[in-house]
C-alpha cells in the first residue's frame, strides 16, 4: 500500500468540518493522515444557530455537531484552540504557535470570515480591548459573553440592519432589554430586501418593541471604561448600556495573502476549488472568492465541501464546483421571511409579480426571467415558500398562471405538492436533505419531527425546512405521527399563533375549552394547553365565557391550595391585613375543629390554613365566613400595607383605608399571572410597595405614586412610576386600567414585571395616562365590568358545581 | 368486554358514571385498593392506581387530554390506556379495566 499522504486543514468551522465529515465518510482516512487547526477551542458547533443561542431557544450544549472525541474516532489529529500563524509553500509546511509545525501534501483552507468592525472613535479602552459592553456576535464565545452581560443590560443597541442584526436584535429582546436597531441606509436588509418589503418588515420589528433608526451613520461609542451611548455623524446620539456591532463580514484571508496566494476579496479558487496559483492548496467557505462570488451562506459551502472531499477522496476526481443559487429564511420568531436570488428585475425582460397586503404585512414578490424564477422576496406568508424555493433551485418552468405561484390553494394541493414531489427534492437545503432520505427515515421508524430530523439531520441548520419535513412527515406516515408540539404556538395542542388563535377564536364564536379543540386542534385535547386556553378565552369573552370545569387546574376547582400530600391550603381574605379579634377568633376555632396541621403568617398579611383534606373545605368555609383569599389562583391576590397615618409617626398617607379599598375592589380579578398589591404610608416604604407587582406609596403633600411591574421574588425588580396622584380614587383607577391592559396584553403567565420590561413603561404612560390610543374609557369600563361580575367563589360551599365537587373517594356499590 | 371467568378476578359497581365529573376524574376506594376512575372527554373512561409513581400525588385531581394524565403536583404526564409515563422516567401506573354497563354505572375489574 502506497503511503498515505498528509492532508492539512487550516479553519474547523462550519465549511472545514463538514468537509471533514465528507472526507472521512468517503474514506479519505485510509489515503490521508489528517490534521486540523481550528481557532476555537472547541470540536465543531453549528454556527447559524448562534441566533437561537442568544435568544435562549438554544441551549449551547445543543449546537454542538461533532465534539472532541468525533476526531479522535476518525483519527484526526485536531489542534483546538491553535491559530495557524504562517504557511510555507515551498516546504509545503503550516506553522503554529508552540513550536506546531505540520508538513502537507495537499492543504485545504477554509478559514471563514470574522465580523466587520466599523472605524469608531472612543470604541476601545486605553489597553486596546473594546469598551465594556460592545460586542461582536460571530463565535459561541461572543454568544456567552453577550449573554452574560445582557443580565445586567438595560438598553442595547445593535449596529446593522441587516440579516445577523435582526436576529441578534430578536434574541436580546427575548433576554428583556429594551432593543434599538442602528441602520445606515434608508432600509433594513437592503442587500435583500427591496424598499416595500424592507418597510413592512421594519413594521413587524416595530410591532415586537424593537426601536429602529435609519440613516443613521455610527461616528463614536461614548463613556469612558464602559459605553454608555452612542454618537451619530448628524450629531445626535442614542443612550444605551450595550452595544453590539453587526456590519457585515470580511473574509479571513491575511494567512492565504502572506503566504502568496492570489487573494481579492476572497481566496480566489478555480472550478475544483483549487486556489489559483497553486494546485495542492484549496479554499472553501466564507474565505474563498468562486466566479467573483464570496458567499455568506452555509448552503453554497455545504456543496463545496462535498465537492471537494469527492475529488481529494479521489470518489469523483472529476467533480466541479459551479456556484450556488443563494437563498435564505430570516431566523426570526414572528417574522416569516425568505429570499432568493435577485431581489430587483435586471433586465428590461424580466418580469414583476407583487402582491401587498399592508394591513397583514403580507408582501411577495418574484422576479421570472425567461420563464423561470430568477428571484423572489416572501414576507409574511410562508406558505409557498416551499414551493418557490424548489422552482428557483432547480431552475424549473413556472406556470403560465403566476397566481398559482402566490397562493396556496388550500390544504388539498399542499398535501398533494408533498406527494407530487420528486424524490431526489432537495428539502433540508442547510444540510442537503433529500425527500428520499426522509421518507428512509419513516420508513425506518422515526415518526416524529424531533425523530426525523436526529435521523436526517434534516432541519437542524436553519430550521426553516421544518414545516416542509412535518408535511413530508404527515403525508408518509399514515397517520402515525407523534406529537410535536411546536414553539411557536400559543399553546401546544393547537397549531396557531396567538394573533391567529384569537382570530380564529372570535371569527368562528368559540366560547368554551372543547370548542376550541374541536375546531382548531381537530377534536384533539390537549391537557398542557387547557389552562392556557381557559385563560385567553376568559379574557376574550368575560361573562359569556363558557366555563368547563375540567379545564380548570385542581386549585381552581375546589378554590384552595393543592399541597405536596394532596390535602389543601385555606387562606381567607383580611382585606389590607387588617383583622379583628372576632376574625381571630373563628380561625382559631376552624384550625381547631378540622384539625390545621400548621397556622402560618403568610408574606401577604394573612393566615393560612394548612393540611386540609378536599372534603372538608366547604365546612371550612362556611364556619369562617370569610371570602376566599384567592391565594391559589393566578389573579389579584393581596394588598399589604403599613399602618401608615392611623398610628405611624412618620406616615404621610393613609395607607391602612387604602389598602383595605384596594383589596375590597379588586379582589379575585383573573389575570395572566398572579398580582400581588401593596400600599405605604411613606417612602421608607415598610409595606414594599415598590417590589410589588403594583403599588402605592405616599409621598409629602399628600399624593401618592403609583408604581407598577415590581417583583421581590426569583427575580427582584424595582418597579416603575406610572403616575403620581392626588387621591385614593385616583390611585384605584390607575391601578385598574393597569389591570386590565395587562389582562388583555400580557401573555399566560408572564408576570406584571416582564410585561412593563417587555412593554416599556414609556408607553404604558403614553396608553393609560396620556391615554395616546383613547382607551383609557374602556379600559376603565372593562375592569369595571369584571369587578361587577364578580362572585365570591367560597359560595359554591352552598352550591357546589357538582355533587361530587369536593368529594375525595367516592363509594364503590359491591356487586 | 368484562367477564368474571378468570380465576380471582372480581367485578365492582362504582356506581353511575356522572358521579366523575365529565373531563375529570374521581378517586374510589375498591375493596382495599385506592384507584382514580377517569372519564375523558373522548367518551372513554379509564382507571389507574389512584396515586403518583413520581411522588405521591393524587391522580385524580390531574388534567385530562385525550388519553393523556397530567398529576396535579409535578405536572408529569401518563397515558391513561397503558399507564406508561411520557416524558419522564418514573414507572409506569397500574391500569385497571373499565367499562361503562347498558345501567350506566362503571364497573372495573380487580385482579
Ligand atoms: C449568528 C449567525 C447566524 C447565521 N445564520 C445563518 C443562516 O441562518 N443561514 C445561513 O446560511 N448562514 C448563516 N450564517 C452564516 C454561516 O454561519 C456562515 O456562512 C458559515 O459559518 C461559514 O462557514 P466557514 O466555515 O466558511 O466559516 P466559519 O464557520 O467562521 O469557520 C471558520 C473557522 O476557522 C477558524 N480560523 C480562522 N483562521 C484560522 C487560523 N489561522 N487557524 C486556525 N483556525 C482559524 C475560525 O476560528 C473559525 O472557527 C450565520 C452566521 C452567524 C454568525
Ligand atoms: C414609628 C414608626 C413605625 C411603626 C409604628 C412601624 C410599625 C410596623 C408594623 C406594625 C409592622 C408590621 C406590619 C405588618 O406586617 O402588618 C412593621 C413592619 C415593618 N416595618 Fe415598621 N414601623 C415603623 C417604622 C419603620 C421604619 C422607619 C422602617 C424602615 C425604614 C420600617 C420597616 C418595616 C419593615 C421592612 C416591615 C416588614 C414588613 C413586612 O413584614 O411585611 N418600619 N412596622
Ligand atoms: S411606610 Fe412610612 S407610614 Fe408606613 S409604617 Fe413605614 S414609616 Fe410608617
Ligand atoms: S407526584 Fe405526580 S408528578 Fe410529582
Amino acid at each position: 500500500m502506497a503511503a498515505k499522504q498528509r492532508l492539512v486543514l487550516i479553519g474547523n468551522g462550519m465549511a472545514g468540518a463538514r468537509f471533514l465529515e465528507e472526507l472521512t465518510s468517503l474514506g479519505g482516512g485510509e489515503q490521508y493522515d489528517i490534521v486540523a487547526f481550528g481557532d476555537e477551542p472547541y470540536g465543531n458547533y453549528n454556527r447559524i444557530l448562534l441566533s437561537g443561542v442568544v435568544s435562549g431557544t438554544h441551549d449551547p450544549k445543543d449546537i454542538f455537531i461533532n465534539p472532541l472525541s468525533w476526531y479522535r474516532e476518525k483519527g484526526v489529529t485536531l489542534h483546538a484552540g491553535v491559530r495557524a500563524g504562517w504557511i510555507d509553500r515551498d516546504s509545503k509546511k503550516v506553522y503554529a504557535p508552540n513550536n506546531i509545525g505540520e508538513t502537507y501534501d495537499k492543504l485545504v483552507l477554509a478559514t471563514g470570515s470574522q465580523p466587520f468592525v466599523p472605524p469608531l472613535e472612543g470604541l476601545t479602552r486605553e489597553d486596546g480591548r473594546f469598551k465594556e459592553g460592545v460586542f461582536v456576535f460571530r463565535t459561541l464565545d461572543d454568544c456567552s459573553a453577550i449573554l452574560a452581560y445582557a443580565q445586567q443590560a438595560k438598553r442595547v443597541a445593535v449596529i446593522g440592519g441587516g440579516l445577523l442584526g435582526l436576529e441578534a436584535a430578536r434574541g436580546l429582546l427575548k433576554q428583556g432589554l429594551e432593543v434599538h436597531i442602528v441602520h445606515l441606509t434608508a432600509h433594513l436588509m437592503d442587500a435583500q430586501l427591496d424598499p416595500s418589503s424592507a418597510k413592512l418588515l421594519q413594521r413587524a420589528m416595530e410591532s415586537m418593541n424593537i426601536h429602529v433608526h435609519l440613516e443613521k451613520s455610527s461616528t463614536a461609542l461614548l463613556g469612558n471604561e464602559c459605553v454608555s451611548g452612542i454618537g451619530f455623524k448628524d450629531g445626535s446620539r442614542l443612550d444605551c448600556d450595550m452595544v453590539v456591532l453587526s456590519a457585515g463580514i470580511r473574509p479571513n484571508v491575511d494567512l492565504a495573502r502572506a503566504s502568496g496566494l492570489t487573494v481579492q476579496r476572497g481566496i480566489v479558487v478555480h472550478n475544483d476549488l483549487s486556489c489559483r496559483n497553486d494546485p495542492n492548496v484549496f479554499a472553501i467557505g466564507e474565505c474563498a472568492q468562486h466566479n467573483n462570488v464570496v458567499y455568506g451562506l452555509v448552503a453554497p459551502l455545504w456543496e463545496q465541501a462535498r465537492v471537494l472531499a469527492e475529488r481529494l477522496s479521489g470518489k469523483n476526481p472529476q467533480a466541479v464546483y459551479r456556484g450556488s443559487r443563494v437563498s435564505t429564511k430570516l431566523k426570526v420568531m414572528g417574522v416569516d421571511l425568505a429570499v432568493m436570488g435577485d431581489k430587483d428585475p435586471r433586465h428590461e425582460e424580466d418580469e414583476v409579480v407583487t402582491y401587498v397586503e399592508p394591513s397583514r404585512g403580507i408582501y411577495k414578490k418574484l422576479v421570472v426571467r425567461d420563464g423561470k424564477l430568477a428571484g423572489a422576496i416572501l414576507l409574511g406568508d410562508g406558505q409557498m415558500t416551499p414551493r418557490l424555493l424548489q422552482a428557483f433551485d432547480r431552475s424549473e418552468l413556472l406556470p403560465e398562471s403566476r397566481s398559482e405561484l402566490l397562493f396556496s390553494l388550500g390544504e388539498q394541493s399542499q398535501k398533494l405538492s408533498v406527494a407530487d414531489m420528486p424524490d431526489d427534492t432537495q428539502v433540508c437545503n442547510c444540510n442537503g436533505v433529500s425527500k428520499a432520505k426522509l421518507l428512509a427515515a419513516i420508513k425506518g421508524g422515526a415518526r416524529s419531527l424531533k425523530a426525523v430530523c436526529d435521523a436526517t439531520r434534516a432541519g437542524t441548520g436553519c430550521g426553516s425546512c421544518k414545516p416542509q419535513v412535518q408535511a413530508i412527515l404527515e403525508w408518509a406516515a399514515d397517520g402515525l405521527v407523534a406529537e410535536d408540539p411546536s414553539v411557536h404556538y400559543y399553546v401546544p395542542g393547537v397549531p396557531l399563533t396567538k394573533v391567529e388563535l384569537v382570530r380564529a377564536i372570535k371569527g368562528q364564536d368559540l366560547r368554551s375549552v372543547s370548542a376550541v379543540f374541536a375546531v382548531l386542534a381537530e377534536g384533539r385535547e390537549d391537557a398542557a394547553s387547557k389552562l392556557g386556553l381557559a385563560s385567553l378565552l376568559k379574557t376574550i369573552w368575560g361573562k359569556d365565557y363558557e366555563d368547563e370545569r375540567d379545564a380548570r387546574f385542581i386549585n381552581d376547582r375546589v378554590h384552595a391550595n393543592i399541597q405536596n400530600d394532596g390535602t389543601f391550603s385555606v387562606i381567607p381574605r383580611i382585606y389590607g391585613g387588617v383583622t379583628s379579634p372576632d376574625q381571630l377568633r373563628r380561625i382559631a376555632d376552624v384550625a381547631e375543629k378540622y384539625q390545621a396541621r400548621m397556622v402560618k403568617i403568610t408574606g401577604g398579611q394573612r393566615i393560612d390554613l394548612l393540611g386540609l383534606p378536599k372534603e372538608s373545605l366547604p365546612a371550612v368555609w362556611q364556619d369562617l365566613g370569610m371570602p376566599s383569599g384567592h391565594a391559589y389562583t393566578k389573579a389579584f391576590r393581596t394588598c399589604k400595607t403599613c399602618v401608615g397615618t392611623d398610628f405611624c409617626r412618620y406616615g404621610l398617607g393613609d395607607s391602612t383605608g387604602l389598602g383595605i379599598q384596594i383589596e375590597q375592589r379588586f379582589q379575585g380579578i383573573e389575570s395572566p399571572h398572579k398580582m400581588k398589591l401593596a400600599a405605604s404610608g411613606c417612602p421608607r416604604n415598610c409595606a414594599e410597595a415598590t417590589t410589588k407587582d403594583v403599588g402605592a406609596v405616599a409621598i409629602e403633600g399628600g399624593r401618592w405614586e403609583v408604581y407598577v411591574g415590581g417583583a421581590a421574588g426569583s427575580k427582584v425588580r424595582k418597579g416603575d412610576v406610572l403616575c403620581v396622584v392626588d387621591t385614593h380614587d385616583e390611585v384605584m383607577q390607575y391601578m385598574g386600567r393597569f389591570m386590565q391592559y395587562y389582562r388583555e396584553q400580557g401573555k399566560y403567565l408572564e408576570r406584571t414585571y416582564d410585561f412593563v420590561e417587555r412593554v416599556g413603561v414609556d408607553h404604558l404612560r403614553q396608553v393609560l395616562v396620556e391615554d395616546s390610543e383613547g382607551m383609557c374609557e374602556r379600559l376603565d369600563a372593562e375592569i369595571q365590568a369584571a369587578i361587577n361580575a364578580y362572585v365570591d367563589p367560597w359560595k359554591e360551599a352552598d352550591h357546589p358545581k357538582h355533587p361530587a365537587q369536593f368529594v375525595r373517594e367516592l363509594a364503590v356499590v359491591e356487586d | 368486554m368484562l367477564t368474571a371467568s378468570e380465576t380471582g378476578v372480581r367485578i365492582y359497581n362504582l356506581g353511575p358514571l356522572e358521579q366523575v365529573p365529565l373531563g375529570e376524574g374521581r378517586a374510589f376506594l375498591v375493596g382495599s385498593t385506592p384507584v382514580a376512575v377517569f372519564r375523558p372527554r373522548n367518551g372513554k373512561v379509564y382507571a389507574t392506581q389512584a396515586l403518583c409513581t413520581h411522588k405521591g400525588g393524587p391522580l385524580a385531581d390531574g388534567l385530562l387530554g385525550g388519553e393523556t394524565l397530567v398529576c396535579p403536583l409535578h405536572a408529569y404526564r401518563f397515558n391513561l390506556a397503558t399507564g406508561q409515563p411520557v416524558g419522564h422516567e418514573c414507572s409506569a401506573l397500574r391500569t385497571y379495566a373499565v367499562v361503562v354497563g347498558p345501567d350506566g354505572c362503571i364497573r372495573l375489574a380487580l385482579p
